[in-house]
């Protein structure tokens, strides 16, 4: 946690964040039929393991198991320029082509609609999907881009100067969703 | 798990291993690994260094280093421009001095450079603001055919702690001997050097390596074997009386590599010269991963520009 | 009659074996008396050295003034006015001029230009070879008659064995000592820098220490054979020093001089300079052990003078890549310096011992006048600081080129003051 970060409020505890992701799920099998054609992508860090729990929800409700990418947007960030040092990049990594799916962008967190952008047209170069649609576990409004998800978790209303942690299993050792306040400094 | 500092990068210039730390090359190949897999997308291109200007200085010809420099920027979309120059037209025209003023006036973000002469890349990079890219000076430096190497072994052989690898050949001309000497001792590797004594160096053996003049006991119990392409005449004077000379005597062959050890795996910088340092059937064998170089080399390039052209002067 | 009194200075006169504060009269140009707290003369000038060394006019007997035909890199005025500045009253220059000094007119023309200016005394040292070309001998009596005093191909070894031995032989004729630059060409190839670890590891093409020992080996013995007088220029490594004490040994007349920046540097500074062309020189900066076996030559009297080597380059020429800049550095003006700094105060050298080593040791050699405070001698004096705390500035040097590697060096012990014949000289 940077330095100046301080707890506010616990949005979610394990418990909640399981039956919301439970619920996207059924959304996105209600909406897409055929499932045969889906492909869920998280885009690195956290929305791995959100794509991958969707996908046992998935599995675990209609016994179909599909298939999860994972997406390092780094690359196709549109501020290289301007931070101090190259981001480290992990890699991507799809299963199949991309042509003809129905892709479902998995983040943890829909904020200013950049990242997801940067997703877009990395996806693109990899070919061309029947459809891209997005889930987001929390989405905390500040848009910058014309960028919307199809599958929200949880809508968060956040000021400026918060910022919200989600915590995973796989990459942070628990499961919960909270909100940190940057604090002034003294 | 505590997480660690991630390693990153923030030098201006890369112009040799000998000043790398460990973390910072392992940063490098690890970046590798990530650039590895566009070369297998049907869009061959990430936007990362769009609108950036890479210039390209080849004082030396040098068909391999440089294309796969250039693919490796033109994957990352930048726009690049080459300029060759034999060295005989610099050494009566324009001074190095004159070159650099006139690179700086056209303000690119990265210049690769490759000349014959050792400290160029070093005079270049101190009086310009973009990013260095030594591509080889002389027989001091190549740092990304060392990383690119790296890379390689590293994919056959998890890591490169421990390993004994065996550098063959004109040690004392070779381009890369030095980077890759530096490189594989500081992730801890054994290096032996071997090749015939008028072609080695004088006291080789400060750098760190075991010298060996005869190349059974060069390559014995070996899991890496990095042969040096060899060229008998250079300035007029032989090295060796002939090339079936050197062929008995240095040449590898499959018969003699049974001394090094069953998984060894072969490299070559490139070209080679088939039936001079190495025989048809190894260099198209089981055990050569030469080709595989040249691929790794788009990929650590790749890394290289991408993580260099984070270096801004305010950042800095 | 000018009188001058030089009062309160320590006064070290090895040629006398003086050592002590003493005051020193000058009348005329000549040196008139040394004693304790001489009274001064009526209308004499004074000149007070309290806390300063007075000594015999320091001389460096290894000199390039490029002049005629190098003058955008010096000029005897421009190299003289270094010298004196550098706490030197005489040089030696050699003949790689352009043209050559091969002949009486270069030889004179060059001192009309010393004499005109007036900052130091100017000895020519002619060529062996007609152009250097190492294939005929040149006019070495016209050259002596003119004014030179030693012969050298400096610049460029004599390569060829029968050329070296024929001048040794001729130049028996007239008592001179010819000077060798001794290189084999052959083994040096295309060599940038001394042949060893740093080269290696900077892959740059070496120098090997053989080429300059091949060649002293074969002089020495042409020397025996001949009788002849010889002297190695700049001489860098262990092994031509031990043959060199061993030709003393045997008797032979043989001797050597040292460059400061062999004493002071090894090759490992093209490395840590990041290939610094003021690290490039021949011979070149040698290796550890070479360094040390230099700085006990002067100690144990192997070796008989130290010379810069003083070599001016224009700023361009080397502002290029190691591999292309031109060979050689300045001296003039850091000698005394460094050699107060490096070789005095860490008490390697006493200072009497240093003196002899840049003032009688080089008269000697060469067979100069100077080198000496004797009654009735010139009065070529040099005074200097012994310990004073000074900044090497190259942007301040007299000298019309840059090319040193000392700049910005702090040392202590500096240069106050030289006297031509009793007259200060201003530069």
């Amino acid at each position: 946690m940077a330095k100046n970060l301080k707890p506010k409020t616990t949005i979610l505890d394990a418990k909640q964040m399981a039956r919301i992701i439970r619920r996207m799920a059924g959304e996105i099998i209600e909406t897409d039929r055929d499932l045969t054609r889906l492909l869920l992508v998280g885009i690195r860090t956290r929305g791995v393991p959100l794509a991958e729990k969707i996908a046992a929800e998935i599995e675990r409700m209609e016994g179909q198991k599909v298939p999860v990418g994972i997406l390092d947007i780094t690359l196709y960030r549109d501020d290289l320029s301007t931070v101090a040092a190259q981001p480290q990049v992990k890699g991507t990594h799809l299963p199949r082509s991309l042509d003809d799916c129905i892709v479902v962008l998995c983040d943890d967190v829909l904020y200013t609609g950049r990242t997801v952008r940067a997703a877009l047209d990395e996806l693109i170069d990899f070919g061309r999907p029947k459809a891209v649609k997005l889930a987001v576990l929390i989405d905390r409004g500040h848009r910058e881009l014309p960028i919307q998800a199809d599958f929200v978790g949880k809508e968060v209303p956040t000021a400026q100067n918060e910022v919200i942690e989600v915590s995973f299993q796989d990459t942070d050792g628990t499961e919960q969703v909270r909100i940190l306040e940057r604090g002034t400094r003294a | 798990m505590a997480p660690k500092t991630p390693q990153r990068w923030n030098r201006k210039d890369l112009l040799g291993i000998a000043e790398l730390s460990a973390p910072e090359i392992e940063l490098i190949l690890d970046t590798a690994d990530s650039f590895a897999e566009i070369g297998e997308r049907p869009i061959k291109k990430v936007p990362t260094l769009r609108g950036k200007t890479v210039i390209n200085l080849f004082f030396e010809a040098s068909t391999r280093t440089r294309s796969s420099f250039e693919i490796a920027e033109k994957r990352l979309s930048a726009d690049n421009i080459n300029f060759s120059t034999s060295g005989s037209a610099l050494e009566k025209g324009e001074t190095l001095v004159d070159t650099a003023m006139n690179l700086q006036a056209m303000a690119p973000d990265l210049v690769v450079i490759r000349h014959g002469h050792p400290g160029v890349p070093h005079m270049l990079a101190g009086r310009i603001k973009a990013g260095v890219i030594n591509a080889g000076d002389g027989a001091h430096e190549h740092p990304t055919q060392a990383l690119l190497d790296a890379y390689t072994i590293r994919r056959h052989k998890k890591k490169i702690a421990g390993l004994k690898v065996v550098i063959l050949g004109d040690i004392e001309h070779s381009r890369v001997v030095r980077s890759n000497i530096h490189l594989l001792r500081k992730l801890g590797a054994k290096v032996t050097v071997g090749g015939p004594r008028t072609m080695m160096p004088v006291a080789m053996e400060t750098m760190g390596v075991e010298v060996a003049y005869s190349l059974d006991e060069a390559i014995r119990g070996a899991d890496v074997i990095m042969m040096l392409r060899v060229q008998l005449e250079r300035q007029g004077k032989m090295a060796f009386p002939s090339v079936r000379e050197y062929f008995q005597l240095f040449g590898l062959t499959t018969e003699r590599l049974k001394a090094a050890k069953d998984d060894v795996i072969i490299m070559h910088p490139g070209p080679m010269n088939r039936g001079v340092e190495i025989s048809s059937e190894l260099a198209d064998g089981p055990y050569s991963v030469i080709l595989e170089q040249v691929t790794h080399g788009v990929s650590v390039r790749m890394a290289v520009l991408y993580l260099l052209s984070g270096v801004h002067e305010e950042a800095v | 009659m000018s009188k001058l009194l030089i009062h309160g200075g320590r006064v070290i006169d090895p040629s006398q074996g003086l050592d002590g504060v003493f005051d020193v009269s000058i009348e005329d140009g000549a040196v008139a008396k040394i004693d304790g707290a001489i009274k001064k003369p009526k209308g004499a000038e004074e000149f007070d050295a309290s806390g300063l060394v007075v000594s015999p006019g320091l001389i460096d007997i290894h000199v390039h003034l490029r002049e005629p035909g190098q003058e955008y890199k010096e000029t005897v005025r421009t190299g003289t006015m270094a010298a004196a500045a550098g706490g030197f009253t005489a040089v030696a220059c050699m003949a790689n001029t352009d043209p050559v000094n091969d002949n009486r007119s270069v030889t004179e023309l060059i001192l009309s230009e010393a004499t005109k200016w007036g900052f130091a005394r100017v000895h020519p040292i002619g060529a062996i070879s007609k152009g250097l070309k190492g294939e005929e001998l040149a006019e070495i009596g016209e050259m002596l008659r003119a004014g030179a005093v030693a012969v050298s191909d400096d610049g460029k070894p004599v390569m060829n064995a029968e050329l070296m031995r024929r001048a040794l032989l001729y130049a028996q004729h007239f008592d001179v000592a010819v000077i060798q630059h001794a290189e084999d060409l052959t083994l040096t190839g295309a060599g940038v820098m001394h042949e060893g670890e740093w080269s290696t590891k900077l892959g740059l093409p070496g120098i090997p220490g053989a080429a300059e020992d091949v060649m002293v080996a074969r002089d020495i013995i042409l020397a025996e054979d001949t009788g002849g007088r010889y002297h190695v220029a700049h001489l860098s490594t262990a092994r031509s020093l031990d043959m060199c004490r061993r030709a003393k040994a045997q008797g032979l007349r043989v001797t050597c001089e040292v460059a400061p920046h062999h004493l002071i540097l090894t090759d490992e500074e093209v490395a840590k300079s990041g290939f610094s062309t003021n690290t490039k020189m021949k011979p070149p900066l040698r290796s550890a052990r070479d360094r040390e076996a230099l700085v006990n030559g002067l100690a144990d009297g192997t070796v008989d003078c130290i010379a810069s080597d003083h070599a001016p380059h224009h700023a361009d020429e080397k502002d290029v890549q190691f591999n292309l800049a031109p060979f050689g550095i300045l001296g003039l003006e850091t000698t005394l310096s460094l050699c107060l700094d490096r070789l005095v105060r860490p008490g390697i050298l006493s200072l009497p011992r240093l003196v002899e080593l840049l003032s009688t040791g080089p008269a000697r050699v060469l067979g100069l006048p100077g080198g000496t405070l004797k009654v009735g001698s010139p009065a070529d004096v040099t005074v200097f600081h012994p310990t004073e705390k000074v900044t090497i500035r190259a942007a301040s040097f007299r000298s019309r080129s840059r090319n040193t590697p000392f700049d910005g060096w702090t040392l202590h012990g500096r240069p106050v003051a030289t006297f031509l014949g009793g007259r200060r000289v201003e530069v």
